[in-house]
């Protein structure tokens, strides 16, 4: 029983990563046509910095990220404080309403997002994706921050406040820094949440103004070369990276091992 | 007079400082999903968009889509099978990995296991999905692979078909039905688990009375998180489906970027979200139903 079940788990893996690695295997291959045999080169590595759609691209996404990981934490993190920390009536009503950007398929989002900036005269373009993005990653920041708060001693705070702290001065001193590891959790998750949005980023780019991995749609449609392997690959690196920092600020791996 | 009435004095009043918080989340939430899901739902009741100075009237039309164009019909109905497919065998892959990781795995190795599974969910979907043409075109690993072993056979092209697009939403979704499956398996009390075999319950009566039973909860949940992403997928079956890949996303997308009749793209949209918020209830039912005594 035990071996056949770590064979299944075995084989999922298999299914899960071989393709992935095809694809980056293909990006270290000098065969424009994805021939095989294998030949090793770094060709399509050199070719993304002379590549100007792709740059442009990437510095989108790269600054709609930054700009996304700030604001949804801050505000994120805020909306946690006050949902955790107290009751009071409709909180019920507000944590569902959370739910949407989560829980309904993107192209429904996303498509509503286009029908509204469109017409009400935000439009489309690069303020408009940091818009969409922010809304999709408020949620998923107050779902990450919202455990640490409750895992918090509850009078630290309070003691800091007899002690003659101001309540601002006590979250800023006490409770902010015991937060920070859900924090900056949480903000790598906005980042990354950010950084692999394609839907939302599809529908609200325009003609010149898109990012990476709406860049690589039109490539994939178009007609691709290994250049497109070679900027996934990055792209998966980047990603990959930003998650085992998070997973280390969260502690995942501990928490699925007790269990 | 509360307890705490003489230290509140110093303090803004509890209520004004919570809608202070939540004041910011909640009104970027408003801009950016609540009115924009309000507007489409004005514009699928339009007969055009209202841009410019071309009159548009209330109408009812668009929503009569169906009746009106029989072949969205099946479209409609490749998407839901599509759903089907996806979702069936994400739950036969998946529900037994989570069992193998929850029973024949411990320690570390389970969190090492378990972040590898959920690793790849969290890197970009559009990537993985581009991945399959590796695999799946002619040439491509598996034709390859094929080849190799049986010499005589020629697989040729799986990509741009109805199979390759499974393929790829299983891949896409596999992680959820994992984590869902887990969660619910992970909470069985092994003392229901040793009782049953000490009662002489051999594995497939094991499996029928108690372990599938007990981590449906799991399996629904896993089964709507992935059946309804999938019903809204329009870029996987785009990239692995070529011609064949026509489904109810891939439709609207087109009413949208292409066709430009955002009436007729809205109420399908909203269409498709009143079968998502069904799915929803039906799930929270079924979860109540299980919990109430």
């Amino acid at each position: 029983m035990t071996a056949l079940g770590r064979i299944w788990l075995a084989l999922l893996l298999g299914f899960l990563y071989l393709p992935v690695i095809v694809l980056v295997v293909m990006a270290f291959n000098a065969s424009p046509l994805y021939a095989l045999p294998f030949v090793f080169s770094l060709r399509w590595f050199a070719a993304l910095p002379t590549d100007e759609a792709i740059l442009a691209a990437t510095r989108n996404s790269v600054l709609i990220a930054v700009v996304t990981c700030v604001l949804a934490t801050s505000i994120g993190t805020l909306a946690a404080l006050a949902l955790s920390r107290n009751t009071f009536r409709g909180r019920t009503v507000l944590q569902l309403l959370l739910l949407p950007p989560i829980a309904i398929p993107w192209l429904i989002i996303g498509t509503a997002m286009l029908v509204f900036f469109y017409w009400s005269g935000i439009g489309r373009g690069l303020h408009s994706m940091i818009i969409g993005h922010v809304a999709l990653a408020i949620p998923y920041v107050v779902l990450v921050i919202g455990p640490g708060l409750h895992s918090l001693p509850e009078n630290v705070e309070d003691a800091a406040k007899s002690l003659g702290s101001t309540p601002l001065h006590a979250f800023f001193a006490v409770t902010l820094p015991l937060l920070a590891p859900s924090v900056a959790a949480a903000a790598l998750f906005a980042f990354a949440v950010s950084l692999d949005q394609f839907v939302i980023s599809y529908f609200l780019s325009e003609p010149g103004v898109t990012t990476l991995p709406v860049q690589i749609y039109g490539a994939i449609r178009s007609g691709f070369t290994p250049e497109i392997n070679a900027i996934s690959t990055v792209l998966l690196g980047a990603s990959l990276l930003l998650l085992l920092l998070f997973a280390r600020l969260a502690d995942f791996g501990g928490f699925i091992g007790r269990r | 007079m509360p307890p705490d009435g003489q230290t509140r004095s110093r303090l803004p009043p509890p209520s004004l400082a919570t809608a202070g918080l939540l004041a910011p989340a909640y009104l970027w939430m408003t801009i950016a999903v609540f009115l924009p899901l309000a507007a489409m739902l004005y514009f699928s009741l339009l007969t055009r968009a209202p841009f410019g100075n071309r009159p548009a009237a209330f109408t009812l039309e668009n929503y009569l889509a169906f009746v009106r164009r029989p072949y969205l019909l099946r479209v409609a109905w490749t998407s839901i099978s599509l759903g089907l497919w996806t979702t069936g065998l994400c739950a036969l892959l998946g529900w037994p990995a989570a069992l193998a990781l929850a029973r024949t795995v411990g320690g570390r190795a389970r969190g090492a296991l378990f972040l590898l599974i959920v690793l790849p969910f969290w890197t970009n979907g559009l990537v993985r999905i581009f991945s399959w043409t590796m695999v799946l075109s002619e040439g491509g690993l598996l034709d390859q692979a094929v080849r190799l072993a049986f010499p005589g056979l020629r697989p040729g092209e799986i990509l741009y078909s109805y199979p390759a697009i499974v393929i790829g939403l299983v891949h896409a979704y596999l992680p959820y039905m994992v984590l869902t499956s887990y969660v619910s398996i992970a909470s069985i009390n092994p003392a229901i688990i040793e009782a049953a075999q000490s009662l002489g319950a051999r594995v497939p009566v094991l499996f029928a009375t108690v372990l599938l039973p007990l981590s449906l909860p799991g399996l629904l949940s896993g089964a709507v998180l992935i059946f309804v992403p999938v019903l809204g997928s329009f870029m996987e079956p785009r990239i692995l489906g070529g011609r064949v890949g026509v489904t109810m996303g891939t439709v609207i997308e087109d009413q949208f970027t292409q066709a430009f009749n955002w009436p007729l793209g809205a109420a399908l949209s909203f269409t498709m979200l009143a079968l998502v918020l069904a799915m929803f209830a039906l799930l929270a039912a079924a979860m109540r139903l299980r919990t109430a005594p």
